[in-house]
């Protein structure tokens, strides 16, 4: 089992004709037939989008016409930042379950109008800011590198898009592989948190050990900690590694991804970083050694 | 983007929040001017710099005097001679580093009589996603040291941002600040007034500190600290037009001309990366390894070969770099652009110290290959713990 994607996944792309979702939308074409199954473009309904590989796909006016034709339960976002609070209100509004905004760059106050919206629907919103998630083999969705993937047991979850490719190559060049790996994005304000992915994780009989990498800033993974802990307790619990980036970075000053700072004493490396340690998770200093680290947990 | 206080005040005041007069003053001749156009017979004397803790800052220069950056005066000579002493001086705050930050500009304001000093702050709240007041009865001191030993002295009140402040939410924040009596009629209206400024301005975070209740029983705004949400500046020319640049370092305010995040850091190996995590990430292995890093640079998801070039020169820019370490995972960004950027750039810049690339990802075969017959001087590593300990020994044996 993955979580939340598999083989049978239908996706709409919302941004398809410009540069970066016209490329990414033929990349997951190209990932074992990621099931792409059409486009939104308000102005251009009705017409035709055409892969580098000549699969025709089409481009529907709204989100809920897009729906409606092709029974997708998933829509990948790379409309720009102006733009892409709308896009996921449209997304929400028109019943589609999983919703994965890759944009960076969304305005806070953009985020806390569709998280107000998000907290009352059924949607499940990924990102934004965020690489997207992989299920090895079956589904692509966002601008993960594919080649990098192997099916296997390791769960990977994110708050940073390159630091999970580091996580995912480490444990391919393990041997050990990934059921599925989620980048939950680096906002402060977002759809999913560690939490929601780690339950599900600890749900997924495949997954049976899970790498966690978070950052400076905030305080989501002292939060994923304590709830590993509370899991822990009642017996649901698997071998994880982890990795906190920013443990040099300078209080005060935002490390590029608007989540990423330090401020007031908070949010710092250490006190991540002791947290998890408490609640089980090896820890590994260096983000090149993750994938090593998980093979030492995972003999004991 | 933060902007000075007497901006952040103008900004405050268009929404109707009670603040005091003043004039933002550039010289001598033009503080004696507004020292004429304010009451007296008190004036508060204030630099402006973007960092907090200025008055009980320390100016560097002995001419400035021994007080702080912010200053009483009790005479328009008075006014004067601080403006004179402070302007042009370096002004060195717990938040400046010790570098400090140079005075350039002045903020005369009309003096208060201060009955008590509370705490008032908006910001977005991570785990519920909403804005937030934060408040505190103990206003005028760092709310970071409040934090530590009073917590229970801070409270929060959060917003439902589909409603806004309601009267109840104006009420719990009168409450918490312990309002009476004028003063709570004028803290009902300002909770209104600095939420409706904070959401229709993309404010980042909105600091009060101090609000103060006068002895007249009303409130003002005594203190405000501002900063935006960069991601919103789009919408904002008017806020836009507010950045001072004297305020950034030069190579950050390039940086952001080409969409790069760059800050400047003390070490000596300047680093270039895609994507903020693993830029830090590449930051914390060097120092594992021993070494600082001299910057944080994140070229981002769609850096095309011009980008990276220019992200190279103003790695390059800083003096204290002694080598520089490219570490590039590509997701959107391919490997082959990114390694044709690099050589435009060393040839470009006659690179003369040691470079180490380390490239993986999409079309990672491509870009190793053009690294690799270029004929240059770079080093190339296989993994991120090959290429942090390469660099290192590189500047190590320089």
């Amino acid at each position: 089992m993955s979580i939340l994607i598999d083989k049978n996944t239908k996706i709409l792309t919302q941004g398809m004709t410009g540069n970066t979702g016209s490329f990414h939308t033929n990349q997951a074409l190209e990932y074992y037939g990621t099931k792409m199954v059409g486009g939104i473009h308000p102005k251009k309904g009705g017409s035709k989008w055409t892969s580098d590989k000549g699969v025709e796909l089409p481009i529907f006016a709204s989100v809920a016409e897009g729906k409606e034709r092709t029974g997708a339960t998933a829509s990948v976002v790379y409309v720009p930042p102006a733009g892409a609070g709308a896009a996921i209100i449209e997304a929400i509004d028109a019943g589609i379950e999983l919703i994965i905004c890759i944009t960076e760059g969304v305005p806070v106050l953009d985020m806390v109008n569709v998280k107000a919206k998000l907290d009352k629907s059924g949607s499940r919103l990924i990102g934004p800011n965020c690489p997207g998630l992989l299920t090895p083999e079956e589904c692509k969705i966002g601008i993960m590198p594919g080649s990098i993937f192997k099916k296997g047991s390791v769960g990977v979850v994110s708050r940073s898009g390159t630091l999970t490719y580091e996580a995912v190559y480490q444990t391919t060049m393990e041997g050990l592989g990934q059921t599925t790996a989620v980048g939950i994005g680096g906002d402060p304000v977002k759809g999913t948190e560690f939490i929601d992915v780690l339950e599900m994780f600890l749900a997924d009989d495949e997954t049976e050990s899970i790498i966690m990498i978070g950052e400076i800033g905030g305080s989501a993974e002292e939060e994923a900690a304590q709830f590993l802990k509370d899991e822990a307790k009642k017996g649901r619990k698997k071998p994880m590694v982890g990795f906190i980036a920013g443990r040099t970075a300078p209080p005060g000053r935002t490390m590029g991804h608007a989540g990423a700072i330090v401020s007031g004493g908070k949010g710092d490396a250490e006190s991540k970083i002791a947290a998890m340690e408490a609640a089980g998770i090896k820890v590994s200093p260096s983000p090149a050694r993750l994938g090593v680290t998980m093979t030492e947990v995972l003999k004991g | 983007m933060n902007i000075h206080e007497h901006q952040a005040k103008a900004v405050l005041k268009e929404f109707g929040a009670p603040v005091a007069e003043g004039v933002a003053v550039y010289s001598a001749d033009e503080a004696a001017a507004a020292a004429d156009k304010l009451p007296g017979p008190l004036w508060v004397v204030k630099s402006q710099i973007h960092a907090g803790g200025r008055g009980k800052g320390k100016f560097k220069e002995a001419a400035a005097g021994d007080k702080g950056g912010v200053r009483l005066a009790f005479s328009k000579e008075d006014v004067v001679k601080n403006v004179e002493m402070m302007l042009g001086n370096t002004l060195v705050t717990h938040q400046t580093g010790p570098a400090g930050k140079q005075v350039n500009r002045i903020y005369v304001e009309d003096g208060a009589d201060i009955e008590s000093e509370l705490y008032c702050s908006l910001l977005v709240d991570r785990s519920s996603g909403k804005p937030a007041f934060v408040v505190s009865t103990e206003g005028g001191m760092d709310i970071e040291d409040v934090a530590e030993k009073t917590p229970d002295k801070i409270l929060t009140i959060t917003i439902e941002p589909e409603v806004g402040v309601t009267d109840a939410d104006a009420a719990k924040v009168c409450d918490a600040l312990k309002l009476e009596g004028a003063a709570r009629e004028d803290g009902v209206a300002l909770s209104k007034i600095l939420y409706k400024a904070f959401v229709e301005k993309d404010m980042d975070m909105l600091e009060i500190n101090p609000l103060i209740v006068m002895k007249n029983g009303r409130l003002r705004v005594l203190d405000a600290k501002v900063s935006f949400d960069g991601n919103a500046l789009f919408r904002h020319p008017d806020i836009m037009e507010l950045r001072d640049k004297t305020e950034e370092d030069e190579k950050e305010i390039e940086a952001s001309e080409w969409d790069l995040a760059y800050i400047a850091l003390e070490g000596t190996i300047g680093c270039m990366v895609n994507g903020a995590g693993l830029a830090m990430a590449t930051m914390d292995i060097i120092k594992l390894y021993g070494e600082e890093p001299a910057n944080f640079c994140d070229v981002g998801g769609g850096a095309n070969a011009e980008k990276v070039a220019a992200a190279f020169k103003i790695i390059m820019k800083d003096p204290a770099v002694k080598g520089i370490l490219v570490n590039i995972f590509g997701g959107i960004m391919k490997c082959d652009v990114i390694a044709e950027g690099v050589l435009q750039a060393v040839k470009e810049t006659n690179l003369s110290v040691p470079l180490v690339v380390r490239l993986e990802g999409t079309n990672v075969e491509r870009g190793k290959e053009i690294i690799a017959n270029s004929g240059l001087n770079v080093i190339p590593a296989n993994d991120l713990d090959d290429a942090a300990q390469k660099i290192v020994a590189a500047v190590k044996g320089a």
